[in-house]
């Protein structure tokens, strides 16, 4: 099937041209900006959505910082905005389990999955392979509204009167199964399983058609090793999304069946509060476990796959030199991608499985430290006397290779099974996956959001509040994360309360204050780049040509606004892979370029 | 679709579907892929509760009843003619999905209503066995009593046979493990809402054939795609009656 008819089937691309034309100024303010099946709104709706969404889950963070830095301050506002969850001032245990558990699951889904990948598949796989629009733009469409609808499910369970689901974002059972066991396995532990369930199929849908756009709606010319390395990241994680999330879909049929049917999948010889006797027998919490993290482990890949195809596009643009190794990234993509899959027992070293096994997932863990190493060298490499552009958008790209490294090789040693005994659910693990999935993929994707925003909103945005915004990220996330390595190697659990009342952990006291400044001064920058986004919509400097940044791929042979349709006229064709910068004495070569006579091979 | 194409052709090279099918059927395949993950879990998850489990109930003994036939001993008897209407609705589609190649309305019509009877019939079995294990009592010991339970997601009366003891001129056994019947209703109530799901959409289908959608838009692949999902929900049942049924 033709690309020209990806918007009307049954039409020509010419037709879908003047059909466009004749018929732009009758689109609605509800189809244009609502319900719109156009993928570049599709894709400001998914960042948009995802902004709310962080600012809503950083904020949880400041407030369990404060408690964590400050566990003996009484701070009155807290009580006056939220009533009896800070009585006297102070945060109650119950409303702090419920902070880490909603932040956890905020800034893991909502944010850097569908926020993530939601924006910038949408945005960038139809304009870079060279496709009108999605293979589905309706099903498109449909992805958004899950996601939509299970963000208002998710913020409304935030207002029930015993609070959202607390339970650590995991959700463990039994303890997430039995309503009775604490205030956040009551109601709010339901609105967050049907939140998620929809979640996964907003999640499916968008993959259907990444994987469909991204295989059959290539232009002339565009082989897969002519893709750009973002597509390729995308792609990998739309795969995994397919393949992880029904097995987590599962496992939420199972936990939902334990709390309302009186089922027994997860649940065996319970005595509740030290007095009720449960009936159930034969269930194994471990069961939830493994259904959980073959989903868990993918997902910090569906995390990271598509910032490291973003870090690579938007360096190798910035350092105006072919990215290293393309062929070496992409299979090193799919070597992360097949391994993701043969990992997720080292999430569960210490629940008594058998030693044997573990060791067979410490190797196939330590293992994927082998395609990470190849990509962070490539990047390295790409950087290697490259004439860089210290753009925003790069600044963040060498963010998250730093990010990548520090955070990377922690991880190595939590995949020992040996450590892990030690370091499990302490705050060195908490280092490690903030640094490598949290700030890595923030810093690729405020990458991308600088680089692209040109192409979203044809206007800039301010460099200056860009360079502050990361400067501060950056040292704030170090700042933030490294003294938690000591925490963790002294044994300071996660998720605790208050750590004052152990004589081991009092040492701590002062760093902990540190650690909290640093988050709420790095929650306050992000709020600068939430100005600086929105101020550049309407009031930002106007992008004057169709390729500011002097790049090769197909997104910027378009209109400086595009409308419904990409290109006005054909869809160009493409000649060469996308990342001759520097050739030939010539700074750059469009993909749409025909290779020349005498054009030297790369 | 299927037209010849000359031997070396590039398949990969852009401006074409690298399979040769539209981006419908390849969402659908996608689609089926990922529904497999969704099974796979579930009955991985039911192989490892049940392997841990010191006893399992004999399907030959739990399932051997067949509608009017009372008391009679039929193992499987009546889950066969389950699986063979199923599969007999896979066939009728087949020739629904050939009709629609050869762009006949009428023949794509009749095979569709057949299908949509072997879909319906299926799930008339499905609620008359449910029904049959949730109501049909056996003698349990329970707590030194004996009690008539059926079978239900928190029940089980198929246990160890307590030896000698006899209600009714039936022997009496202790409760079974639990997750049999948590596991049978939940994988087949999620089995049968595929099918159910199947029929809709089948049911669709017969509507938009009748009033010649497809053949306003020249082809019937539409159908096709339903096809791939209506044989995939059959496929699945085939693994679901190998786990439950002859395991």
């Amino acid at each position: 099937m033709s690309n020209e008819i990806a918007i009307q089937p049954g039409i020509s691309g010419h037709e879908v041209h003047e059909h466009h034309e004749a018929h732009h100024h009758h689109e609605t303010f509800i189809t244009k900006y609502i319900f719109s099946q156009d993928h570049k709104m599709i894709a400001k709706q998914f960042l948009i959505t995802g902004m709310i969404w962080a600012i809503i889950g950083g904020l949880m963070s400041v407030l369990f910082r404060l408690q964590l830095g400050y566990p003996d301050l009484q701070m009155p506002w807290l009580e006056d905005i939220f009533g009896h969850w800070a009585k006297d001032g102070k945060i109650t245990p119950e409303f702090y389990y419920a902070l880490v558990t909603m932040h956890g699951t905020i800034l893991v889904f909502f944010v850097l999955t569908a926020g993530l990948s939601g924006t910038f598949a949408n945005f960038l796989i139809p304009f870079q392979v060279g496709a009108r629009d999605m293979a589905s733009p309706f099903i498109n469409m449909l992805s958004y509204w899950f996601f939509f609808a299970a963000s208002v499910i998710l913020m409304s369970s935030l207002f029930v009167q015993t609070g959202p689901a607390a339970g650590g974002w995991t959700v463990y059972p039994p303890l997430s199964a039995l309503g009775d066991a604490s205030q956040g396995s009551k109601v709010g532990m339901d609105l967050w399983l049907v939140s998620l369930a929809l979640f996964v199929v907003s999640s499916l849908l968008g993959g259907l058609n990444y994987v469909s756009t991204i295989l059959n709606m290539r232009t002339k010319g565009m082989t897969m090793t002519r893709l750009p390395l973002t597509i390729w990241g995308l792609l990998f994680t739309a795969m995994l999304g397919i393949l992880s999330f029904p097995v987590l879909l599962s496992g939420f049929i199972l936990l939902l069946f334990d709390r309302h049917l009186g089922t027994s999948f997860y649940l065996s010889d319970i005595v509740l509060n030290g007095t009720k006797i449960l009936p159930n027998e034969g269930g194994s919490p471990i069961l939830y476990q493994h259904l959980f993290w073959f989903l868990g482990h993918p997902e910090v890949y569906i995390i990271i796959l598509p910032t490291m195809g973003i870090v690579s596009e938007v360096m190798s643009v910035n350092v105006r030199k072919p990215i290293f190794g393309y062929t070496a990234m992409i299979a090193s993509l799919f070597a992360i991608a097949l391994l993701s899959f043969l990992v997720w027992a080292h999430h569960m070293f210490v629940t008594g499985m058998n030693p044997f096994l573990g060791s067979v997932f410490v190797l196939l863990t330590l293992l994927i430290a082998v395609p990470s190493a190849i990509k962070v060298f490539n990047w390295l490499t790409t950087l290697w006397r490259g004439n860089i552009r210290f753009t925003p958008a790069m600044l963040f790209c060498i963010g998250f290779v730093s990010m990548f490294i520090s955070g990377g090789l922690t991880g190595i040693w939590l995949g020992n099974s040996t450590l892990d005994l030690h370091l499990h659910d302490t705050y060195f693990n908490i280092a490690h996956f903030h640094l490598v999935m949290g700030v890595a993929a923030f810093m690729g994707m405020f990458a991308g959001v600088y680089h692209w925003f040109p192409k979203m909103y044809g206007r800039y945005m301010n460099n200056t509040l860009g360079y502050i915004h990361f400067w501060v990220t950056l040292i704030c996330a170090y700042v933030i994360f490294w003294p938690m390595h000591y925490e963790g190697f002294a044994g300071m659990p996660r998720r605790y309360f208050d750590y004052m009342g152990w004589e081991s952990f009092k040492q701590f006291a002062e760093l902990n204050k540190v650690i909290s400044f640093a988050a709420i001064l790095s929650f306050l920058v992000q709020l600068s780049f939430v100005f600086n986004f929105f101020y550049s919509i309407f009031k930002g400097r106007k992008v004057t040509t169709t390729n500011p940044w002097g790049a090769t791929t197909l997104e910027w042979t378009t209109p400086i606004r595009p409308g419904h349709g990409n290109w006005p006229g054909e869809i160009p064709e493409v000649h060469r892979w996308p990342y001759d910068y520097g050739k030939d004495g010539r700074e750059f070569i469009m993909q749409t370029e025909p290779v020349g006579k005498d054009e030297s091979s790369h | 679709m299927s037209t010849q194409v000359p031997a070396g052709y590039k398949w990969w090279t852009g401006g074409k579907s690298p399979y040769n099918v539209s981006y419908g059927k390849l969402m659908m395949w996608i689609f089926l892929l990922s529904d497999t993950f969704t099974f796979g879990a579930l009955l991985i998850s039911y192989g490892t509760l049940r392997v841990s489990q010191p006893y399992w109930p004999d399907p030959n003994h739990v399932y051997n009843t067949f509608p009017f036939m009372g008391e009679a001993n039929l193992p499987l008897a009546f889950v066969s003619l389950m699986t063979f209407i199923l599969i007999m609705s896979s066939v009728t589609m087949v020739l629904a999905v050939h009709e629609g190649h050869r762009r006949n309305r009428a023949g794509v019509e009749k095979w569709l209503l057949w299908t949509i009877l072997g879909g319906f019939m299926f799930l008339g079995c499905q609620a008359w066995e449910w029904t049959h294990l949730i109501t049909g009592h056996h003698p349990v010991l329970i707590d030194g009593v004996v009690q008539e339970i059926g079978t239900t997601i928190s029940r089980n009366p198929f246990g160890p046979v307590v030896p000698g003891l006899m209600h009714d001129g039936h022997p009496v056994t202790v409760p079974g493990p639990v997750g049999f019947g948590g596991f049978f209703f939940g994988i087949t109530g999620f089995h049968g809402f595929h099918v159910f799901s199947g029929v809709m959409l089948n049911i669709l289908m017969y509507f938009w054939t009748r009033n010649g959608r497809f053949d306003r838009q020249g082809h019937y692949e539409m159908i096709e795609k339903v096809g791939l999902y209506w044989h995939f929900v059959d496929l699945v049942w085939v693994f679901v009656f190998l786990c439950f049924y002859l395991i």
